[in-house]
């Protein structure tokens, strides 16, 4: 029986690094559906978590796998599942049920070329717009975007995290590439991983307001069973949880599930630079794309180029304002993404035409030619 | 008495959120009094209420998540039973509920339905069946009758209806019966006795739905409780193979499933758990 932390250097797939990074984090509840490039992640977790009191399902559908998620964080354990781009689609309703009704939980998407079937079997980064837009509705949600399995493993912590704090589900972007990909990973002593959980409520059960949100914006979460007798529901509702169907209720809810992200941009944004301090061409990318950013930085620094990457380890939200301030110091944007412009859309959105912002990406179902890179800066210069 | 007098007072008060009265439901509807069955039966089984919760889809009997005073989750159209799983999986000591219609239940959540039942998932599922979507506007459902009318039907249903204890039967569920809102006391007992079976557990209520099918079928709201009166039989145990539900010659009513079966958490606990391990889901 293998402890939850499993301390130690491994050699290991993102997908088995994402599940480590579940465990260590806390998840106890799996559910899940096969779907490849992800089925490694729900492998993994169907060996480990009855080993370590948790319990993982196999649901009739990504649908139900969802929803199984949702009930699961409602009874008050962490909980996870992981899918790929038909899957993801299928989430998308009960993603915004756990919105609306601020459910802690954290969805995996290890990306494949879409739209459709598209190409199973290799990567790509085009389900992005949907992480954002996916559900309907006006809403915020978190997204990470891992570019290693190192990366997996400690965003797979972050992600359950935020989803903790800010009460609702977290995404993982991550793709085919880096899930199937074998590398190093280093599993720290438990000891050294602190995680954060739910803030509970506190004084009489008879009087708590379930979404009557706390000094710093969030409201504390009951879990069921615990003797609050809350209600919870996906229909617009008030601080009791009790529905509410006017335009004021409706303005009110939202712009709570909204500001509750936008006034802790500071504290949910992360991102790294890498040779951009004298960048005069600022490469923008996440995921396994800064990989091939990363070589396209040194070889056109090589070729005389001024070259630096941004990366962003969360692309939702959208850091606005880094891309502002840089847009006032480079000279252009190149965004380097599997897909044919979707975070390209954004960094154009920000550069507000002070500089051009360009793009280097592909339909999918290979990665980016660092070459590419080089050659798309090699014109701009 | 209160000094409101005991007009104010009703017998299942304390298990009501009574600041949400006057519902939503109709004059007629039948779905009250399948949900106060529901209230009484969580009383009189004596499992404890705090650890109970009920979680209901989308519709009309959907908002029964919404008038109950204990832990209640109202979901996404259809998922009240996956949702309800995951919930139960999470923390095996809460009583999860299911309460709600046939169009949430049987339709788009169908598939859901019937692998629960399989899995033997314990959970307490009752179904309203009022024949239609009333929520909506009374269209035709998987539960609508041959030839009956509705507004997506308005010639005559072409479709044959599922036979509900039937399917439930067939996936695998430990308990299965069948009542009528007319039978307040067969369906309270029987929810009672479903909710203390463990197991996957089903049934089905039938109910009046006088705004939306019965105005388009020529049922006045006593005109559907009289059918219920006059063309109902009741045999327990019955195949419900043989429980078509069929007003002209007659519906079965009773208890027809009342097994015991290893639940997915036995089997799960016995086949994948190291023996020993039962420090299980640890809660934040």
């Amino acid at each position: 029986m293998k402890p939850a932390v499993l301390t130690g250097e491994h050699f290991i797939t993102g997908d088995v690094a994402c599940a480590e990074g579940a465990l260590a984090a806390g998840c106890r509840f799996f559910a899940g559906y096969p779907i490849t490039p992800a089925t490694e992640i729900a492998e993994h977790m169907a060996v480990r978590l009855p080993d370590v009191g948790g319990t993982y399902i196999q649901m009739e559908d990504e649908i139900a796998s969802m929803a199984a998620i949702l009930g699961a964080s409602c009874a008050g354990v962490k909980s996870m599942t992981a899918t790929s781009g038909p899957g993801f689609s299928l989430m998308m309703e009960n993603l915004g049920l756990g919105i609306c009704t601020e459910t802690p939980c954290v969805v995996v998407n290890v990306q494949r070329a879409g739209p459709s079937t598209g190409l199973p079997t290799l990567g790509a980064q085009g389900d992005m717009m949907q992480a954002r837009w996916g559900s309907h509705g006006h809403y915020e949600i978190i997204t990470l975007a891992p570019s290693s399995p190192q990366d997996l493993f400690y965003l797979t912590i972050t992600a359950f995290d935020l989803s903790e704090i800010y009460r609702l589900p977290v995404l993982i972007m991550t793709d085919e590439v880096i899930g199937h990909l074998s590398e190093r990973v280093i599993i720290p002593e438990a000891s050294a991983i602190k995680v954060q959980t739910r803030i509970k409520p506190k004084g009489r059960k008879d009087r708590f307001k379930p979404f009557l949100p706390g000094p710093k914006g969030i409201a504390p979460m009951a879990n069921a069973g615990e003797g609050y007798g809350i209600h919870v529901t996906g229909l617009t509702h008030d601080e009791r949880g009790y529905p509410v169907m006017t335009a004021e209720a409706q303005a009110e809810m939202v712009a709570h599930l909204t500001n509750k992200i936008r006034n802790n941009l500071d504290n949910i944004i992360r991102t790294e630079s890498y040779r951009l301090e004298d960048a005069e061409f600022a490469i923008v990318s996440y995921g396994v794309s800064t990989r091939s950013s990363l070589a396209a930085v040194d070889e056109a620094r090589q070729q005389g180029i001024k070259a630096g990457l941004l990366r962003l380890v969360t692309v939702w939200p959208f850091p606005e304002e880094l891309i502002r301030e840089l847009s006032c110091k480079v000279k252009a944007f190149v965004t380097v993404e599997i897909n044919l412009g979707q975070i390209h859309l954004e960094v154009q959105r920000c550069a507000a035409g002070r500089v051009p912002a360009m793009l280097v990406g592909h339909a999918g179902g290979t990665v980016i030619p660092p070459d590419h890179i080089v050659e798309a800066l090699r014109n701009l210069n | 008495m209160s000094k409101h007098g005991s007009r104010s007072e009703h017998p299942l008060d304390d298990l009501l959120r009574t600041d949400r009265i006057p519902h939503i439901w109709c004059p007629g509807c039948g779905i009250g009094t399948a949900f106060s069955s529901t209230l009484i039966a969580m009383k009189t089984s004596g499992i404890d209420l705090q650890k109970t919760v009920m979680v209901s889809g989308i519709g009309c009997s959907g908002r029964g998540a919404g008038y109950i005073k204990l832990d209640s989750y109202h979901t996404t159209h259809g998922r009240a039973i996956p949702f309800a799983t995951g919930m139960k999986l999470a923390n095996p000591e809460l009583n999860v509920v299911v309460f709600s219609g046939d169009g949430d239940l049987f339709a788009i959540g169908g598939n859901h339905f019937i692998h629960a039942a399989r899995r033997n998932v314990d959970l307490t599922v009752v179904c309203v069946n009022n024949f239609n979507y009333g929520m909506t506007g009374g269209q035709a459902a998987a539960t609508t009758p041959c030839m009956a009318r509705t507004t997506t039907t308005p010639t005559g249903n072409p479709e044959h209806p599922f036979n509900l204890p039937f399917l439930a039967f067939a996936a695998g569920a430990s308990y299965v019966a069948r009542w009528t809102i007319l039978h307040t006391r067969d369906l309270t007992k029987a929810v009672e006795e479903a909710l203390l079976r463990r197991g996957f557990s089903f049934i089905e209520v039938l109910a009046p739905c006088p705004t939306s099918y019965g105005r388009r079928n020529k049922q006045k709201p006593l005109d559907t409780l009289k059918l219920f009166q006059d063309r109902t039989i009741t045999r327990h145990g019955c195949s419900p193979a043989d429980v078509q539900l069929d007003f002209e010659r007659g519906i079965t009513l009773g208890k027809f499933i009342d097994q015991e079966r290893a639940t997915y958490m036995d089997m799960y606990d016995k086949t994948c758990r190291p023996q020993g391990s039962m420090d299980r889901n640890r809660a934040v």
